[in-house]
């Protein structure tokens, strides 16, 4: 048995069980696998994402809605990311200092921010100082045209990559299959996404959205694997094995960034799988895209920002890497591009700028009962979840105008977020601004001014809800006023008590009180 | 304008009113008890490492022997034992692509999370701690640090090219959650108490 | 003591019982309680759509019609979240800024200011499920919420927790949002009824035979998913509770 289907058996019974034999419980679902009574349930397909058209405003709650007449699919979806809260919960729960932890890093971010030049200037000169390249895009086209620039440079046919919602963000892969260049993504989600030709759906785990057979069926559809084969560790030893002599062949790698200290130019990456490490430390040149928002000061600020992350992320106490790219390696060539993408601009919005604080941990992805239901493809965008819908807006405003309804406003979103961004409250300050520059639907905002103007006026208001003897007088109006009555669609109507409170009053206390003004 | 002064001077015109000091970080209790190679082996069980604690007058490799000895090619950067691949000869890392087993010594170790650090110096060639198959790391209990606060204090971040924390072997669970090892770097991790020499 | 009762135009329309429960509570403490007559809507169904320029009146009635007393109390989380937070469409004068400042949920007036120790009157011999409105919990603070590593406190638990009888049981999900969100409820109605769905379902396998809580929009969206579904829960303000009711 060579030593690499050794490997396969042992590391099997390993990955299950630590040294002890007990169980172990990072980042593992403590769900049970995705069960499916009859071979055809199994084969449910996989709900896709949001329909896109252009600019035209997303319908996330279409999308949301095919997410969930895909039973097999939303069950484990949600099961799967509640189970990643429930872990986030215990690792917090297990540091006596972890709300200070918040604070600090909210505090630490916003320092930064308010003085991003400073700071960018001094990242850039300690850089240049190790010698790297530092390089500056204006936007997501000019990051493209940067690294493209430099991949041609040195004759370079193939680039692998770790991930990085950054180069998601400019539309990296999309542009480069237009070059001849080839892109490999390595991590593994990423790389099922890449290979099924869809978005990744979540800042840290790409493709949770999928089954195991989902997944089954795409690495047999691009790497010819045993489509009945469904096993996680089949499938995961398939692409490790397909992708090694692509990470061996490439003659670039590249890297997202987590953290960018300004202290030492050094370019800071947490991951699990080791492919952030391969991808800088085996071909000769290596990229780093960095957003500007990704800069702290200091080096003694990653003691809390590390211990924040991975909790935040996955309930575990540190990613299996924490890499650490200050200079190049002896005979090769490292180049850092620095890109701002609207990142500046974002600063100067007063209610929105603290956005920037995103260390994208995901952890608001997890919480949030609407995203686990809908699955992150619903959003169409790059960012989805409750973050999404308050930055995706700052890109394209009309297009995303309607993310920042697709809430409940519960607030859960802000309460876990490590660097205390006040999410929720970001997502009902964009409405009054969509509102106000009339982004929203004509009706939804005729339906809101009709209301308006009935609840203003006591006699009219009465009418409205007083009428004993009406069939269904409703409050809130809009749900039987709107055509569709959605209300109706999924729940029983509220029932219609004999008479209102005022009424009741009216003919029980008020000649005992004077309660009419 | 380039981008550079472009992205700049936007920055200032919406830089943030307000006071925005950067606060000072304290020292945190640490998490962890006095016996940090106690703490330090839990956690990175629970990390899906391995410890190993030589017994004095066996030998000190016992818990990755069975794994050396079925080895090909075993890459060593510590004097402590010998490999058969000299990782001061290697030209190009790709060359490393065939190693089974790279043993390697850890410049500190973290009780709290069970990590180890290597630079570019530990490892001789960076890529080595992700292409081979299983990694060795000897580690000297005296170099337990007891947390990150305390590993990100020290000089090791502002010197070197490159540094890296490991907390076990490389992971993910991007599959339904179930939880794989080997996922493209190493497939499992030993960390063995061993004193400098 | 001249407190303003706030009835939530909800309330007023679908449970008038809640309203009369607060007032009939509220005066067993022996409190002066006026209900102004020309009172409509906290303005949140506008606010709530980003529509604030069309709430501005409704809002502004509020204010004259609350001008005046010690207290304003309604039984709603999410109403006086409202009030408290988001009744900025309107001119902030003092009086605006008292009104907004004076204005209180049931439960925490009953905890906070009147720090009511007992209710001799109340008995309510079944197994409850808690349900706490999102406004209630992280908005209002009426408990300490799921997410935050902070000392555990809940002021409805601490009033239900004096009924007698009353046998208080959790779901899985303690505080995961039930899904109604206003007209989150009407806009996006399949997540929403999937929402609700999943919490009237946990809530009947914790084995409660009723739903408390002290914010009626959450409870009707719950019942309506419930009685589609065919859960047998039966939903119940907590003002009713804490005023004597039996069933």
């Amino acid at each position: 048995m060579s030593i690499e289907d050794q490997g396969l058996r042992e590391t099997a019974q390993e990955s299950d069980h630590g040294q002890d034999g007990r169980r172990l419980q990072h980042a593992e679902a403590a769900t049970k696998p995705v069960a499916a009574k009859t071979a055809k349930a199994a084969r449910e397909p996989q709900p896709r994402g949001a329909r896109i058209r252009g600019d035209r405003p997303i319908d996330q709650a279409e999308a949301a809605e095919r997410f969930l007449a895909a039973p097999l699919h939303q069950k484990a979806h949600d099961a799967r990311l509640w189970d990643l809260r429930g872990k986030r919960d215990t690792a917090a729960f297990g540091i006596p200092e972890w709300e200070e932890l918040r604070d600090l890093a909210s505090r630490i971010k916003t320092h930064t921010l308010a003085n991003l030049d400073r700071y960018l200037e001094e990242f850039e000169a300690n850089a240049k100082a190790n010698g790297v390249h530092v390089h500056w895009a204006a936007d997501g086209a000019d990051h493209n045209r940067i690294v493209h620039g430099i991949l041609k440079d040195h004759g370079a046919k193939s680039l692998i990559k770790s991930k990085s919602m950054l180069t998601e963000e400019c539309g990296f892969r999309h542009y480069m299959a237009g070059t001849g260049i080839e892109v490999i993504e390595t991590d593994l989600g990423e790389r099922i996404q890449q290979l099924d030709n869809e978005e990744p759906s979540h800042v840290v785990v790409p493709a949770v959205h999928k089954t195991r057979f989902d997944v089954a069926e795409v690495f047999a559809r691009t790497m010819g694997t045993d489509p009945e084969n469904d096993d996680a560790h089949y499938l995961a030893e398939s692409q490790r094995m397909h992708t090694r002599p692509l990470i061996l062949d490439a003659d670039a790698g590249m890297t997202g960034c987590n953290f960018a200290i300004a202290e030492t130019g050094t370019v800071v990456t947490c991951t699990n799988e080791g492919n952030a490490d391969l991808s800088g430390n085996v071909p000769k040149l290596q990229i780093h895209s960095i957003g500007i928002e990704k800069l702290i000061p200091r080096i003694e600020h990653l003691g809390v920002f590390i211990r924040l992350l991975s909790r935040s992320a996955l309930g575990s106490p540190i990613t299996q890497y924490t890499s650490h790219f200050r200079g190049p390696r002896v005979g090769s060539e490292m180049h850092m591009v620095l890109v701002d993408n609207g990142r500046s601009e974002r600063l100067g919005m007063e209610e929105f700028w603290t956005s920037l604080k995103c260390i994208r941990c995901g952890a608001c992805m997890n919480t949030c009962p609407v995203y686990r239901r809908s699955g992150g493809l619903s959003y169409g965008a790059t960012y989805s979840g409750p973050i999404g819908l308050i930055i995706d807006p700052t890109f394209n405003k009309r297009k995303y105008s309607t993310l920042p309804f697709s809430s409940t406003m519960n607030g859960s979103c802000t309460n876990v977020c490590p660097v205390k961004i006040n999410i929720h409250e970001q997502i009902f300050a964009w409405r009054k601004v969509l509102a106000e520059e009339h982004q929203i639907p004509l009706l939804k905002q005729g339906m809101m001014k009709a209301a308006g103007q009935v609840l203003s006026r006591p006699a009219a208001y009465r009418a409205a809800i007083g009428a004993a003897d009406s069939a269904l007088k409703v409050l809130p109006r809009f749900a039987v006023y709107n055509p569709l009555n959605t209300w109706g669609k999924g729940r029983e109507m509220p029932e219609t008590p004999r008479q209102s409170f005022h009424s009741w009053y009216k003919q029980n206390r008020m000649a005992k009180q004077d309660g009419a003004k | 304008m380039s981008a550079r002064e472009d992205t700049l001077a936007r920055i200032r015109r919406n830089r943030p009113p307000g006071d925005h000091p950067l606060p000072d970080v304290p020292l945190f209790p640490p998490l962890v008890g006095d016996d940090r190679v106690a703490e330090f082996g839990e956690r990175l069980k629970r990390m899906g490492g391995r410890i190993a604690v030589p017994v004095a007058g066996e030998d000190p490799f016992a818990a990755v022997r069975e794994r050396l000895d079925g080895a090909r090619v075993v890459a060593s950067a510590v004097p402590e034992i010998a490999g058969n691949r000299d990782l001061a000869g290697v030209a190009r890392p790709q060359d490393l692509a065939d190693v089974d087993v790279a043993i390697v010594r850890a410049v500190f170790g973290v009780a709290e999370t069970g990590s180890v650090l290597f630079t570019q110096d530990e490892l001789r060639v960076n890529a080595v701690a992700y292409l081979a198959q299983h990694l060795v790391v000897l580690l000297d209990p005296a170099d337990l640090l007891v947390n990150i606060q305390a590993a990100y204090r020290r000089p090791d971040f502002a010197r070197a090219a490159y540094a890296v924390l490991h907390t076990g072997p490389s992971a993910t669970a991007d599959i339904e959650g179930v939880l794989i090892h080997g996922a493209q770097g190493v497939r499992s991790l030993t960390v063995i108490l061993m004193p400098r020499a | 003591m001249r407190i303003g009762l706030f009835v939530p135009c909800y309330v007023d329309a679908f449970e008038p019982e809640v309203g009369i429960a607060t007032l009939e509570l509220l005066e067993r403490f022996g409190l002066d309680v006026h209900y102004p007559f020309d009172q409509t809507c906290c303005g949140q169904p506008m606010t709530n759509t980003g529509c604030h320029a069309e709430a501005a009146a409704t809002e502004a009635l509020f204010v004259r019609n609350f001008s005046g007393f010690d207290y304003i109390v309604a039984p709603s989380g999410s109403c006086v979240h409202q009030v408290r937070e988001h009744l900025t469409a309107i001119p902030q004068t003092d009086d605006v800024k008292a009104v907004r400042a004076k204005t209180f949920e049931l439960v925490e007036f009953l905890h906070d200011v009147l720090k009511v120790e007992a209710f001799p009157w109340a008995e309510f011999p079944h197994r409850v499920g808690y349900h706490s409105n999102c406004n209630a919990l992280r908005g209002i603070h009426h408990a300490r919420p799921s997410e935050l590593n902070k000392p555990a406190y809940s002021k409805p638990l601490d009033l239900l927790k004096k009924v007698k009888g009353i046998e208080i049981v959790a779901p899985s999900r303690p505080d995961e949002c039930c899904g109604f969100g206003g007209t989150f409820s009407v806009f996006e109605p399949a997540v929403s009824a999937k929402m609700g769905y999943d919490k009237v379902t946990d809530h009947a396998q914790a084995g409660a035979q009723y739903v408390v809580s002290a914010d009626s929009s959450c409870m009707m969206h719950q019942k309506g998913c419930a009685d589609r579904l065919g859960t047998p829960l039966k939903f119940i303000h907590i003002a009713r509770i804490l005023n004597g009711a039996a069933a």
